[in-house]
């Protein structure tokens, strides 16, 4: 296939991805209206659960267990709803992915050098990240979320930040994309789980929801941040050690560079508030979601106003 | 005696401490937690003007618009240091702040840490059922060898009279003091680059060379610590400069790479050898990296004057004026000239065509059709020998200019000189010349010896903090009474509980199988 085509198909997937991660999102929405209702177990009551009692050879682990209310049975196709979402969303990270793969064939570089590309990538890996996991541990409840902002991240590319797939400027060919890029992509798209966990958090209220309970919630962002924490301070090191092949000096307070440590800092205060000063809840969501909201502004705010040494959204 | 008078016999401790406890009060909030973590914030908050506003050292010129459509605002800003944030005093005085305030809280955390690794575990607690882990089974554990099972997975162990307690998961607290200890490091590391570190920019044109002393610089900058005579005594050549250029699409002209070719001597008497230098692929001499920065034409013009004797003849820098076709402009001054000193503003144009109203533009980055635009021409006093420094791409400062004569302007500039063509000046003023097409380059060069210490402590930052969220404390008591063992376990670390469980089911198992199974 010659490049025009490879790029034509490319275009095409972005389409089908759209249009998967869509589907999907109604599946999981279904599933979670007429699925069983969940109630948050106040903390105090938590205290309360009696001892498990030790039986000879059993372990008896004490959980924070989610209290499932006592409403009727769901609609046997409710689950399947779900079921079908799940394969859906996998079908459409295939199609996101394989929108990348032949962007980058056809371009003969790694295909995230400008925003549009990068969107892409974000929103592939947002979407690995919440399909992997549910493999493990039972989050199906967020998919109808991770799917919209997927399918709005995705549409935003689409529509504002598209470029026509080509070459990129001198200073982007060069090994260092792959490795920072790719880090920024990958912590990206955990912090984008988190913050959709965190949004979650402060639409739902205490008692009973038909949206997951807070102390799943607050499970799933916080596992997704301590994994991407280190990632995020990773790939703004290899930025750095870029920016000193590249710029002349490792660190020089670009808005990027100052963005991404507003960022770094602010998710770090996230990780203090909980393991330091014992932050739960309500107030430690709040950090959370304005270290999110530093991430995107670094993302979209920086790229489209502030521009810089860090000019590569290709807009 | 007054109620105020009351109040301030009865002052909380530091005024009965006099000023040795306003000091030690002083430290002790400076050193806290709470006020390391203030101070960190404050130091990013402190960092986002810096990101808004154009920084004097990345972006003169947009600072000097802001002097020019505001001045009020402008010299408001300047009052605030808001032009140079990352060098102003407010901004040292927080990070200054926040690291005293990080060597405050790790000298102590360290002792601690250190006496907690020298204390044995906890003894065990009367009731393990309590914990919220636990578990019990039939068995004649002995303590010897529960103990023994338990340092086998390489938990710190201490016995007693029918129990056992064991901890793991110290590498959690050196993680956390790593990090912290790697924060200082990047601090003295960029402090050294400041103080021991030079940077400056110079332009060189093909064929033309660069000796690193200062004043071949057109732009230096030392640290303080630096003197003239440390520079490393490198130079090189540029003999060939190439770029090539996206031909077709919507990128049409983007470029695509480009590299300078030079000779370096690496010292005075070291032989010469060759270097492409290229973006992503800096030059290092000893420490001294070497940057190509940007790139741009230098038309070669000579100008010949009224008497018939050549007044200036060499490569003229083109500042760029549009990237996407390297439009540029220059202007040549030849203040030997006679009988009338001659200067010319001119425009290059790298790929030149002409459009449907008959103006030349270029159409192309790379130098397909390259043409001389002689925007205007003048004669009279330049003012180059009035002691006052001039810009090289300004003919002269506007009261100047006002006293020129203009020879060739506007409607009267001739078609664009291509390359071999000359112009006659009217009245018998003299003749210039386009010979040839040059390139230049702009390089940055710069000393850093912070850079090597600043990555290690950054990874050594990393490292720090990957093990201080990935590693759990934990500990774990059994009880044995010959009969029954009781187990209890805890983890220190919220948020990873999931993960424990299923290891304290493991070492349940481990405790509970019989003598044989273990090894
Ligand atoms: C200390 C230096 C650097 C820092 C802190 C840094 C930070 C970041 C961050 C946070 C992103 C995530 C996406 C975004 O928000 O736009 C990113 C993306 C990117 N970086 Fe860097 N970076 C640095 C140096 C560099 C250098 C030297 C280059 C290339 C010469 C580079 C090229 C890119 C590209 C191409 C992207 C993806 C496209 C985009 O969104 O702009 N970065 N960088």
């Amino acid at each position: 296939m010659s490049a025009e085509q490879l790029a034509g198909l490319s275009d095409n997937l972005v389409l089908a991805t759209v249009l998967l991660y869509l589907v999907a999102m109604i599946g999981f929405a279904m599933e979670l209206a007429f699925g069983k209702a969940r109630g948050n177990v106040s903390a105090a009551a938590k205290r309360r659960v009696p001892l498990a009692a030790a039986s000879s050879g059993g372990v008896a682990v004490k959980e924070p267990e989610t209290a499932v209310a006592d409403t009727p049975e769901p609609p046997a196709w409710a689950l399947k709803a779900g079921t079908a979402a799940v394969a859906l969303g996998w079908l459409g990270w295939a199609a996101n992915l394989a929108a990348i793969v032949t962007l980058g064939l056809a371009v003969e570089r790694w295909p995230w050098g400008n925003m549009y590309e990068f969107v892409l990538a974000l929103c592939c890996a947002a979407v690995t990240a919440f399909l992997v996991t549910q493999l493990r541990q039972n989050i199906r409840f967020l998919g109808a979320f991770v799917m919209v902002a997927a399918t709005l991240g995705i549409g935003f590319a689409v529509k504002y930040l598209y470029v026509q797939a080509g070459p990129v400027v001198p200073a982007l060919d060069s090994y260092w994309i792959a490795i920072h890029v790719s880090a920024a992509i990958i912590a990206s798209g955990l912090f984008t789980l988190a913050g959709v966990a965190g949004i979650l958090y402060l639409v739902r209220r205490e008692g009973l929801s038909r949206l997951p309970t807070r102390a799943e919630l607050e499970r799933v962002a916080h596992r997704a941040i301590v994994l991407a924490f280190p990632l995020w301070t990773f790939a703004v090191i290899a930025g750095a050690l870029w920016a000193d092949k590249a710029w002349g000096r490792y660190w020089g307070w670009d808005p990027k560079e100052v963005w991404a440590f507003i960022t770094w800092i602010a998710y770090a205060a996230y990780l203090h508030a909980r393991a330091t000063a014992g932050w739960r809840g309500r107030s430690v969501t709040i950090v959370q979601l304005v270290a999110f909201g530093c991430l995107l502004f670094n993302l979209v705010g920086v790229n489209i106003f502030l521009g810089g040494l860090h000019s590569y959204s290709g807009l | 005696m007054t109620i105020d008078e009351l109040k301030k016999q009865q002052a909380p401790q530091p005024a009965q401490f006099g000023v040795l406890g306003w000091l030690r009060w002083g430290w002790r909030t400076l050193t806290a937690m709470k006020t390391a973590l203030v101070l960190l914030f404050l130091f990013a908050l402190a960092s986002i003007p810096g990101s808004l506003v154009p920084q004097r050292g990345v972006e003169p010129d947009k600072v000097a618009k802001i002097y020019q459509n505001n001045p009020a605002l402008a010299e408001w800003y300047d009052r605030l240091s808001l032009f140079d944030v990352f060098q102003s005093p407010w901004f040292a005085a927080i990070y200054l702040l926040l690291f005293t305030s990080l060597i405050g809280c790790i000298i102590p955390r360290t002792s601690t840490f250190v006496r907690e690794l020298r204390r044995r575990p906890p003894a065990a607690p009367k009731n393990l059922g309590r914990l919220p882990y636990h578990s019990s089974l039939d068995g004649d554990l002995t303590v010897e060898e529960a103990a023994k099972r338990l340092r086998g997975l390489r938990f710190r162990v201490d016995t007693g009279p029918g129990w056992v307690s064991a901890e793991k998961g110290y590498l959690r607290e050196v993680g956390n003091l790593l990090f912290h200890v790697s924060l200082l490091g990047i601090l003295v590391a960029v402090g050294i680059g400041s103080l021991y570190g030079y940077r400056g920019n110079v332009l060189v044109v093909e064929g033309d060379g660069f000796a690193n002393t200062v004043a071949a610089y057109d732009r230096y900058m030392p640290g303080s610590q630096v003197s003239a005579e440390s520079l490393e005594p490198f130079s090189f050549q540029l003999t060939d400069f190439s770029a090539s250029y996206q031909l077709q699409g919507q990128k049409r002209g983007q470029e695509l790479d480009y590299s300078a070719y030079l000779k370096v001597n690496d010292s005075p008497g070291a032989p010469e050898r060759a270097y492409e230098l290229k973006v992503n692929e800096p030059l290092e001499i000893d420490g001294t990296q070497t940057y190509l920065i940007g790139h741009g034409y230098a038309p070669v013009v000579k100008v010949t004057d009224g008497k018939g004797q050549v007044a200036f003849d060499g490569p003229v820098p083109c500042l760029i004026e549009s990237k996407p076709t390297l439009t540029s402009a220059c202007v040549v001054k030849a203040p030997d000239a006679q009988p009338s000193q001659l200067g010319f503003v001119l425009g290059f144009l790298p790929t030149s065509v002409q459009t449907q109203d008959g103006t030349f533009v270029s159409a192309f980055p790379g130098a397909i059709n390259p043409e001389l635009q002689i925007v205007g021409a003048f004669s009279g006093d330049l003012g180059v020998r009035s002691g006052r420094p001039q810009s090289v791409y300004e003919l002269a400062p506007p009261e100047i200019m006002k006293k020129l004569n203009p020879l060739v302007m506007g409607s009267k500039a001739p078609k664009p000189l291509a390359v071999g063509q000359s112009f006659d000046l009217p009245d018998g003023a003299g003749k210039i010349e386009f010979t040839a097409v040059k390139e230049w380059m702009t390089l940055q060069i710069a000393h850093d010896p912070g850079r090597v210490p600043a990555l290690v402590s950054s990874a050594a930052a990393v490292l720090g903090i990957v093990l201080s969220l990935m590693i759990r404390r934990r500990r774990l008591w059994v009880r044995l009474d010959g009969t029954t063992v009781q187990i209890g376990g805890l983890t220190r670390t919220e948020g990873s509980g999931a993960g424990f469980s299923e290891e304290f089911a493991g070492i349940v198992k481990i405790l509970s199988s019989g003598e044989k199974d273990v090894r």
